[in-house]
């Protein structure tokens, strides 16, 4: 199974950092303060390869789905750089840019509102085609009966239908159909399972599995539950207020986690064996926010390792292993050897 | 057109309009009089205020003139002004609220203010003023209405396109690089269609109604008859509750014209919003 040598990077992010304004109040104004910035994304190093599905996971507000947007450039990144297959396209404008939304695409969570209920299967696979100016009508037919087959809907019965005949499942299938039929290199999943049922939110990851596989694609698996990661991503990274605080292979951060956090994350999987007696641990408090972070470690205010050091001085993402980078001062072995008050905690396996 | 006539509620709008068109377009063939002329009794008097009879199938106004021929050149009023006003009304408050709620910002802040401003004229003392400075005439009352209605149309409008642009489809529609004019033209305008076309049937009620407000003022258009103004002749000579056969004609038309319209636009959703279409 694994691949020697490594396929190429399609894309990658480089200290990415995307701030938003708050909106200042009318005293705030006048009083002349600066507007708040709200570090939802604050240095991202990233990168993902081809036939690579690289999991992202993260509470709510952790700046998962602005990484994302800004990957596919929804949003313009107001720091650090994003390459795609080696170009920098972090500001690019026009036609460049228009370029660039061809070949990298997005699937969202709500498979409910992400397709237009007044048109048909057939229209809404064959816009991206349209926005580009590609083919003819016959050549276009082609595409989208192809792009349908990928993600197993029967063309034949389903052109003419409506969002409104199909269920859940089969609308995020058809999501998924729009974002190939321009044949990307680069596809970012918003979560696109979190909405449907369990019972077929396998066989939709499935269907990503295999299109990865077979079309080599790149793609950035967004999810909040670490659970799913595990099926399909090869590498995964754990989000925490806008950072990066772990990662690894899907194995390693499954197997072995090392960040606090990422135990934490891991540790609130249900268990499926019967009798076994795992310590409850419970995150006390909520993510801060974006707009007050914390001084020193993002994770210490609700760490339950966390010392003075961990309050004070932000840790770096430093490697502990191969491909496993953890950011946490209980790994640095700089920051053990100066304060032997740091006491690492042992792996949990999940 | 197949469609249109499986749905029976729209078949019977397109009926009574095309009615109303045939009788507007043909009237100077169909009236038996011209609309102001004057009926004399055989003993040589005005014929004032006769009952529906043989020879006058709506009976005569108060001044003796003849209610069907009134009536049918009436209608020709009512679908002009009614008409093209409300499709100027429908127009302006379409690119007004399309621009303002799909671009936000500074756009939606300026566009909005001068509604607001619009918002703030009075309605009939504008038109009075405004009639009286550029002369009655049917031109000119329908440029005051389109001037007047736009306005709430254009809020009305600004609203739904708000919700449709937070709809996912158009963040994609943005994402796989579709033109601002694109998402406007494949995902905005087809979802606010029925708000459109309801806003355009209301404002040919509004424009009928405005039209016949002018005409009892005496800003009418003196040269033609309308329905507006058969129910204020009706009203100013007293016999709006004595001669049935003079009021009720135009009130009916006026009715059927403004439901044919709302049928019309009620078929049109339902026939192109699939989650209303029924097998």
């Amino acid at each position: 199974m694994d691949k020697t040598p490594p396929s190429p990077t399609v894309i990658e992010a480089r200290d990415l950092k995307t701030h938003f304004q708050a909106r200042s109040s009318l005293i705030g104004a006048l009083a002349g303060r600066q507007p708040r910035a709200i570090r939802a994304l604050d240095g991202v190093d990233l990168a993902i390869r081809r036939n690579e599905i690289y999991g992202l996971v993260g509470e709510s507000g952790s700046g998962k789905s602005t990484l994302g947007m800004s990957l596919v450039r929804m949003y313009e990144p107001t720091g650090g750089e994003v390459h795609y297959n080696g170009e920098n396209i972090t500001h690019v404008h026009g036609k460049a840019l228009k370029d660039y939304r061809r070949a990298a695409q997005i699937i969202f969570q709500d498979p409910y509102s992400s397709l237009n209920p007044r048109l048909t299967i057939g229209q809404i696979i064959e816009e991206p085609l349209k926005i580009h100016r590609i083919g003819d009508a016959a050549e276009r037919q082609r595409r989208v009966e192809k792009a349908l087959e990928l993600v197993r809907i029967p063309a034949e019965e389903n052109l003419h239908r409506y969002p409104s005949d199909l269920s859940g499942g089969q609308r995020q299938r058809v999501a998924i159909a729009r974002a190939l039929v321009l044949e990307p290199q680069f596809i970012v999943a918003d979560e696109p399972v979190s909405m449907l049922d369990v019972s077929i939110q396998a066989s939709v990851l499935e269907i990503l599995d295999d299109l990865s596989r077979d079309l080599g694609l790149a793609v950035l698996y967004i999810s909040h539950d670490i659970a799913t990661v595990g099926y399909i991503c090869s590498h995964v990274a754990v989000m925490y207020l806008g950072q990066i605080v772990e990662e690894g292979t899907a194995e390693d951060i499954l197997t072995a986690p090392q960040h606090p956090y990422t135990q934490r994350l891991m540790a609130a999987i249900p268990s499926i064996v019967p009798d076994e007696n795992r310590e409850r641990v419970e995150l006390k408090g909520d993510v801060p926010s974006p707009l007050d972070i914390p001084p020193g470690c993002r994770f210490s205010s609700r760490c339950p390792y966390a010392t003075e050091l961990c309050t004070t001085v932000e840790p770096q993402l430093v490697p502990t292993a191969e491909a496993h980078r953890v950011r946490c001062h209980l790994y640095d072995a700089e920051a053990v050897a100066t304060h032997p008050s740091l006491e690492p905690p042992t792996s949990q396996a999940a | 057109m197949r469609l249109v006539m499986k749905d029976s509620f729209v078949a019977m709008g397109v009926a009574i309009l095309l009615f109303f068109i045939v009788i507007a377009t043909f009237a100077t063939v169909l009236a038996p009089y011209g609309p102001y002329e004057v009926m004399m009794t055989e003993a040589g008097r005005l014929d004032r205020l006769a009952r529906p009879s043989f020879e006058h199938p709506l009976g005569t106004t108060a001044y003796g003139n003849d209610v069907l021929s009134q009536f049918i050149h009436g209608s020709r009023v009512a679908l002009i002004v009614g008409l093209v006003a409300a499709v100027a009304v429908g127009f302006v408050s379409t690119v007004f609220g399309v621009v303002a709620g799909y671009f936000g910002g500074l756009v939606d802040d300026v566009l909005m203010r001068i509604t607001d401003v619009a918002l703030s004229i009075p309605t009939l003392p504008f038109a009075i003023v405004a009639v009286s400075l550029l002369g009655p005439s049917v031109q000119n009352i329908i440029l005051v209405i389109s001037i007047l209605f736009w306005r709430n149309g254009a809020r009305i409008i600004r609203s739904a396109v708000l919700t449709e642009r937070e709809r996912i489809y158009v963040k994609w529609a943005r994402a796989a690089g579709a033109s601002h004019f694109h998402v406007i033209l494949h995902h905005i305008l087809p979802n606010i269609v029925r708000v459109i076309f309801l806003w355009i049937t209301m404002s040919v009620a509004f424009a009928i109604l405005a039209e016949a407000s002018l005409s009892f003022l005496g800003l009418g258009d003196p040269t033609v008859i309308s329905w507006g103004q058969m129910l204020n002749t009706a009203f100013s000579s007293g016999s709006l509750r004595t001669a049935w056969w003079w009021v009720v004609p135009p009130c009916i038309a006026l009715t059927l014209l403004v439901s044919s319209l709302y049928l019309i636009g009620r078929g049109f959703e339902e026939q192109t919003n699939p989650r209303l279409r029924r097998y």
